[in-house]
């Protein structure tokens, strides 16, 4: 027993030392995680602002400006121009110079005041009907103030109905707070499985598998020296995105760590052991690197990072169950933003757990019977 | 060049294609990138991938058992955006709100009724702020369905109609609010670089890994034919990719192409000819097959999903990573793959964009032609 | 070919040099100021130790490294300025010739022939010569990757050929080929010099290829020590060369080695149960001595050895801590009847051996024999088929893991971790083996003491020269006082001084009592062992003690038959009856 952990730990030393003693592989496993959590931290944002918008004002009233104001002054739009004719807003569109075009009619302030309905078109620019549905969202919420306020100021008693919101666990709605802490599994996940599917293909192709298999180690036991340093890598990695979150984007953490690294430590051993199985059916590092890539890319699409799960179709829900990474995100966000304890997370972590012991278990056999 | 020295020069190249056809066919992890891939990408963005928001499940909590609360709560449950379990008791909800089998609750407090004919009721939106995208869409459709129920209430006589601002919007070029109308860009710029830039970007450096070019070097064979021998059949496999995903984006998401197919191809043709160029150079110049793998994925496939206005849009974005994405070939080419397929042949938004890409194009592959020498170390 | 001299150099480089810098930031000179001359229309031989410089030569005339100084024109053309036109006119065949695995042999040459642009009737009139120069014929649409290595090289050379260079430059090109094929190599290698007037110039460590050349060039780190024909060389041994008989009850690879201590001689090998050595002085020789002629190696060990007196190989003489402990009368390693079958093809057909304790046991045999195979079944890295197999009492498929600390294995291509140092290696399998602390430290120590690998301790494995990651394979495979070795073609690629080396190494071990199984394509070498057992098709064809195996080569007036010729006769009377057996209705 002794000597066996001995063996898997002087593995897990080798191992670390042949990732980190070169220079270039030590920057692609560090560098890139952090980096990459600072960009995508603020590109990957549905929130908009300084949304190009142009007008086209045929009233040129009182209200008519009172409304544009408030419009140029939340800070979610810009006026980029100042449209005269109708027949300019298809240029302003098409050419993208503008997101959407507001129109005001020229009976604008003489209907509101006579108390009949004032109609303001707006256009939306729909290729990515998403940030256009969401910057319409905005302008109907201006012109509900403008209206409350207005129909305060006219003297009118206030809507029968109020409508009081209120957002859980991200109380301004950033997709910044949500992204990032998914990031942690995202990021970690496309290394960890790579290092992993690589290092027992490199081995092999170096011909240092057969060198290591006539010494007394055990399938199993260069399965735990495969496994651990992927994992340490992956922690260390993940680790770092946390720090990122916590303190340069200064995303509240709600959570306990303990359930955190939990959480992330059955995900790694998960990612992990799918590596190995991937490694232990390939023969040279191009394969192992060409098909990690083939199981990562619809891992990540069907991960609910860009796009909500429950969008998809059932059979598409059914296959989310073998991803590692769908759980890790929910994992990841639930404890950073919510803080739930191991309790709740027990239909997260049962199937990473399966996972895990599936393919490690898969693995073993393969390298026990494919070791041809 | 004489026309003997160009029919040996052709001779080379398409020799050097086909070794390379035959190299690429034979290898089952190429056909996996190169064949299995774009027909999955296909697959999981026409159907599991969507950011519509349908039968969101919802509690609506009804405190108050009055005609009127329930009339609202059954406009919930009628709604196709929602899927509304109506309870009364609001520890229950939250509990569903904890394990997340509901996104959102609406509540009618007890005293609903009271309040709503004194003019001051109020209607509690609570939504899982996790997914802010989505979560905002839930409050907007509530908002809606709301407002709708007072609309209705007003329309059969409750209150008096009030002179206010109404809006009309219009969504142009995506009247349906049909999701895959952007994922499309999106699909096809993942395709196109997949292909373009993560094949080649193992085929130099493989060579210099495996000794290959060593003896191929010693031979009348120009550094200039090898790397075009190197394109061409990952630019045949990529222009496959493109034709397929046009199939693909008429016929099964039925998504319009109102520009010319010939104004497609040629800035897809660019595009292709960036993201080859891409690839090459990073393997001609790392010589490992190790490094430039993952110089490429961090360069091209990451950026090309979050930094090209496919999903998230550029202008939202703070000014530094903006320009960091003035440097990524993919956002120009998503400007006009959404141009191109909803809006049609704008030249004004053609014109710079494919521009770009040809600048890109030119100097990437002038680097890629510097790199590549016939020189061992 | 007398005339030939007069005319235009094919190569002429003169005061060439070219320094690379390793990553520890030293600058090592690889070529130090060459002037040679390759005439037109001649087989000339680079020769030299590893790290000589013979490698980087080729490279320069091929136009694949710029040199750092000198002039160099190949067929009269400045390289250095126009490297492409050079090119368009040599034929190139580099020490690991890059066929591309993934196309057929058919594709490969096609490939070439366009490259050179052959166009389809000159195809039709070469393509059958070079079929039959190489009997490539019945594999044509044969993977290249699935080639033996013997094939592999041939086809290297048909396509480098295919294109009728003006200069054909091979680098190693017998490199892991075994002697047979060898021979094929080199016949049509001499053809073509003979018959097309190719001028050839080929690195070799074999010193009796550079024998059958018209000059040879003698480099060493990087400088040319002798140049001109193979006889001059030759000569510098002459009258210092003579046989002798080991006294009875003595192996001649023990006289040998203590020969090799001996200051004044220069070199010693065993040969056919005597022991050839070349003494430092003329009439130096002591009794039962008799004279023979030199032959090239003898005058390039003398001049070697002139120019680096302090080479010795005695410190190549190494001491276990504690000889091994053995039972001599029980077989060490028993292997009866064992079959391997991949698919339908039996790469390892109902062969039998025994091997007994202290011995130095030989598997020879061309590419493709079954070799590595058994190596990999003896070693437990592949399942037998049928048959039983016994390695110190074990079965190492089966047993538990800890019956492989008997064990020591050295791939047959450098199998250790190349980011890692030197140490850090020696760590690894010492902790591999379950040595930890005062035992780990103590075995490392000895393990850089004994194998000389003091100086480069530090450095990553994957830069050493090879000679040696070589000492570094045994080194890590010995830290755990196995009682067997496994070597798998340990000395292909290394130089006659490394060679040495090695089996001062090897002798010495056996000598304390660790049991050696090795694999070999020099038949020499055979001559180091207790006993020898020759496999081709998967079958023992012939089994016995060096001199037994000799006894099978046909009666030759000439010369005393060696082991190679034995080989051969006994591989190629075995392959004619399985044909007529094949061919019998």
């Amino acid at each position: 027993m002794l000597a066996s952990l001995l063996r898997i730990a002087a593995l897990i030393r080798k191992e670390l030392l042949a990732i980190l003693s070169d220079p270039r592989s030590r920057a692609t496993i560090f560098l890139p995680p952090v980096l990459q959590c600072l960009i995508f931290g603020y590109a990957a944002t549905y929130d908009l602002n300084d949304v190009p918008y142009a007008v086209l004002d045929q009233d040129h009233s009182v209200a008519s400006h009172e409304l544009l104001a408030r419009l140029d002054g939340s800070g979610v739009f810009a006026r980029v121009a100042d449209l005269t004719r109708a027949a300019d807003i298809a240029s302003v569109i098409d050419e993208r110079q503008a997101l959407l075009v507001v129109q005001i009619g020229q009976d604008f302030e003489r209907n509101l005041a006579a108390g009949r309905n004032a109609n303001v078109q707006v256009i939306a620019d729909g290729r990515n009907s998403n940030t256009a549905g969401t910057a319409l969202g905005y302008v109907s919420a201006i012109v509900d103030a403008f209206n409350a306020d207005w129909a305060a100021a006219h003297g009118a008693a206030s809507p029968p109905l109020r409508v009081v919101t209120r957002a859980w666990y991200n109380p301004n709605l950033e997709t910044r707070w949500n992204m990032v802490p998914a990031l942690i599994g995202t990021l970690t996940m496309l290394q960890t499985l790579l290092l992993t599917a690589m290092s027992v293909a490199r081995e092999r192709e170096q011909g240092t598998f057969d060198q290591l298999l006539v010494t007394p180690f055990r399938p199993a036991e260069i399965m735990f020296g495969k496994a651990i340093p992927s994992m340490i890598i992956g922690t260390i990695q993940a680790s770092s995105i946390l720090l990122v979150a916590q303190f340069w984007f200064r995303i509240p953490f709600e959570g306990s760590y303990f359930t955190l690294y939990t959480g992330l430590g059955l995900f790694l051993l998960a990612a992990v052991g799918i590596g190995l199985m991937l490694s232990s059916v390939v023969a040279t590092m191009q394969q192992a690197m060409l098909y990690s890539f083939v199981l990562l890319m619809p891992f990540t699409l069907l991960s609910g990072l860009a796009t909500p799960l429950s969008n998809m179709p059932a059979i598409f829900q059914y296959l989310t169950l073998i991803d590692p990474l769908r759980f890790a995100i929910d994992i990841a966000q639930r404890v950073y933003l919510e803080g739930v304890g191991l309790g709740r997370l027990g239909h997260d972590l049962w199937p990473l757990a399966i996972i895990a012991a599936v393919t490690l278990t898969g693995a073993s056999w393969m390298f026990r019977h494919g070791i041809e | 060049m004489t026309s003997v020295s160009r029919n040996a020069a052709l001779r080379r190249v398409s020799a050097l294609v086909r070794k390379e056809a035959y190299q690429l066919v034979r290898d089952p992890s190429s056909i996996a990138i190169g064949v299995v891939m774009p027909v999955l990408l296909i697959l999981l963005f026409g159907y599991a991938l969507s950011l519509d928001v349908k039968a969101v499940p919802v509690a609506v909590v009804l405190e108050d058992t009055s005609p009127a609360a329930s009339e609202l709560a059954a406009g919930f449950r009628l709604s196709p955006y929602f899927d509304a379990e109506i309870l009364t008791s609001m520890p229950r909800a939250e509990e569903l709100m904890l394990d997340r089998r509901v996104d959102g609750i609406i509540r009618l407090r007890s005293e609903f009724s009271r309040r709503l004919a004194s003019g001051d009721a109020a209607v509690q939106i609570l939504v899982h702020g996790s997914d802010a995208n989505r979560a905002r869409i839930i409050e907007a459709y509530a908002e809606g369905a709301i407002g709708q129920w007072a609309d209705q209430r007003s329309a059969e006589g409750y209150a008096a109609p009030e002179g206010a601002v109404t809006l009309q919007s219009r969504m142009w070029f995506n009247e349906a609010d049909d999701s895959h109308y952007f994922l499309v860009p999106g699909l096809i710029v993942l395709i196109m670089t997949l292909i373009g830039a993560f094949l080649t970007t193992l085929v130099m450096a493989r060579e210099w890994e495996r000794g290959t070019f060593e003896a191929m070097f010693v031979t009348p064979v120009r550094s200039g034919e090898i790397l075009l021998s190197k394109m061409i059949p990952y630019f045949v496999l990529g222009i496959g990719g493109l034709v397929l995903c046009i199939l693909a984006a008429k016929f099964l998401f039925q998504v319009p192409l109102r520009g010319s197919v010939l104004v497609l191809a040629g800035v897809s043709t660019l595009y292709l000819l960036v993201s080859l160029a891409i690839g090459l150079l990073v393997s001609s110049a790392t010589k490992s097959q190790f490094v430039s793998s993952m110089v490429t994925l961090v360069v091209t496939f990451l950026p090309a999903m979050m930094l090209s206005g496919f999903l998230f849009d550029l202008r939202s974005m703070p000014d530094l990573v903006r320009w960091i994405s003035y440097a990524l070939p993919a956002r120009y080419y998503v400007a006009l793959l959404q141009t191109i397929f909803l809006t049609g042949d704008i030249w004004p938004v053609i014109w710079p964009n494919a521009g770009m890409l040809a600048g890109m194009a030119a100097i990437l592959l002038a680097a890629t032609r510097a790199v590549t020498r016939k020189r061992l170390a | 070919m007398s005339e030939a001299g007069e005319a235009a150099p094919a190569v002429l480089a003169r005061a060439l040099r070219k320094s690379f810098r390793r990553e520890t930031g030293e600058t090592v000179a690889a070529l130090d100021g060459v002037s040679l001359a390759v005439r037109p229309g001649t087989l000339a031989a680079l020769v030299g130790p590893d790290g000589a410089g013979k490698t980087t030569l080729i490279r320069l005339i091929a136009g694949l490294m710029l040199a750092d100084t000198g002039t160099l024109a190949v067929l009269g053309i400045d390289v250095a300025a126009d490297p492409q036109a050079a090119q368009d006119r040599i034929g190139y065949m580099p020490q690991k010739f890059g066929l591309y695995e993934d196309l057929s042999v058919q594709e490969n040459l096609d490939l070439y022939a366009d490259l050179h642009g052959i166009d389809t009737a000159e195809r039709a009139q070469r393509y059958p010569d070079l079929f039959a120069m190489t009997a490539l014929g019945a594999f044509k649409t044969r993977l290249a990757g699935r080639l033996s290595g013997g094939m592999k090289q041939k086809l290297g050379l048909a396509c480098t050929l295919i294109g009728s260079p003006a200069l054909l430059l091979l680098d190693e090109p017998t490199v892991g080929v075994d002697p047979l094929s060898r021979r094929e190599l080199w016949e049509i290698i001499r053809h073509l010099v003979d018959q097309q007037h190719l001028t050839v110039l080929l690195s070799t460590s074999y010193l009796d290829e550079a024998e059958h050349c018209h000059d040879a060039f003698v480099l060493r780190e990087g400088k040319v020590l002798a140049q001109g024909r193979p006889a001059a060389v030759s000569a510098l041994a002459d009258g210092r060369v003579f046989r002798v008989m080991p006294p009875p009850g003595q192996a001649a690879r023990d006289l040998q080695a203590r020969l090799l201590d001996d200051p004044r001689v220069v070199d010693a090998v065993p040969e056919g149960g005597r022991v050839r050595l070349v003494r430092a002085a003329r009439d130096d020789s002591g009794r039962d001595e008799q004279p023979v002629s030199a032959r090239f190696e003898d005058g390039f060990m003398t001049l070697l050895k002139e120019r680096q007196p302090a080479a010795s190989f005695a410190a190549a003489a190494m001491k276990l801590d504690r000889p091994i402990a053995r039972d001599d009368t029980m077989p060490v390693i028993r292997v009866h009847d064992l079959v391997r079958k991949f698919g339908d093809f039996s790469a390892v057909d109902h062969v039998s051996f025994e091997v007994r304790p202290g011995e130095i046991f030989g598997l020879l045999g061309p590419n493709g024999a079954g070799k590595t195979t058994t190596f990999r079944m003896l070693c437990g890295l592949l399942p037998a088929t049928s048959g039983t197999l016994d390695v110190a009492g074990f079965d190492l498929r089966r047993a538990r893991a800890s019956a492989r600390q008997r064990i020591g294995y050295v791939a047959q291509k450098f199998a250790l971790y190349g980011q890692l140092t030197v140490k850090q290696n020696l760590e690894f399998f010492a902790s591999a083996y379950g040595l930890e602390r005062a035992a780990k430290r103590q075995r490392v120590a000895w393990a850089i003491e004994q194998f000389e690998l003091r100086p480069l301790m530090h450095l990553a494995s994957g830069q050493l020269p090879g000679g040696f990651k070589q000492r570094l394979a045994m080194a890590a495979a010995l830290l755990h006082e196995p009682e067997i070795l496994f070597l798998d073609e340990p000395t292909s690629g290394a130089d006659p001084l490394a060679r040495r080396e090695f089996w001062r190494r090897i002798t010495a071990l056996a000598s304390q009592g660790v049991t050696v199984v090795v694999t070999t394509h020099f038949m020499e070498e055979a001559e180091y062992c207790d006993r020898i057992a020759i496999l081709d098709g998967g079958r023992i064809l012939a089994q016995g003690t060096p001199a037994e195996v000799r006894g099978l080569a046909p009666p030759s007036v000439e010369r005393e038959a060696d082991m190679e010729d034995a080989f051969i006769a006994v591989v190629a009377q075995a392959r004619d009856r399985a044909h007529a057996v094949a061919g019998a209705p």
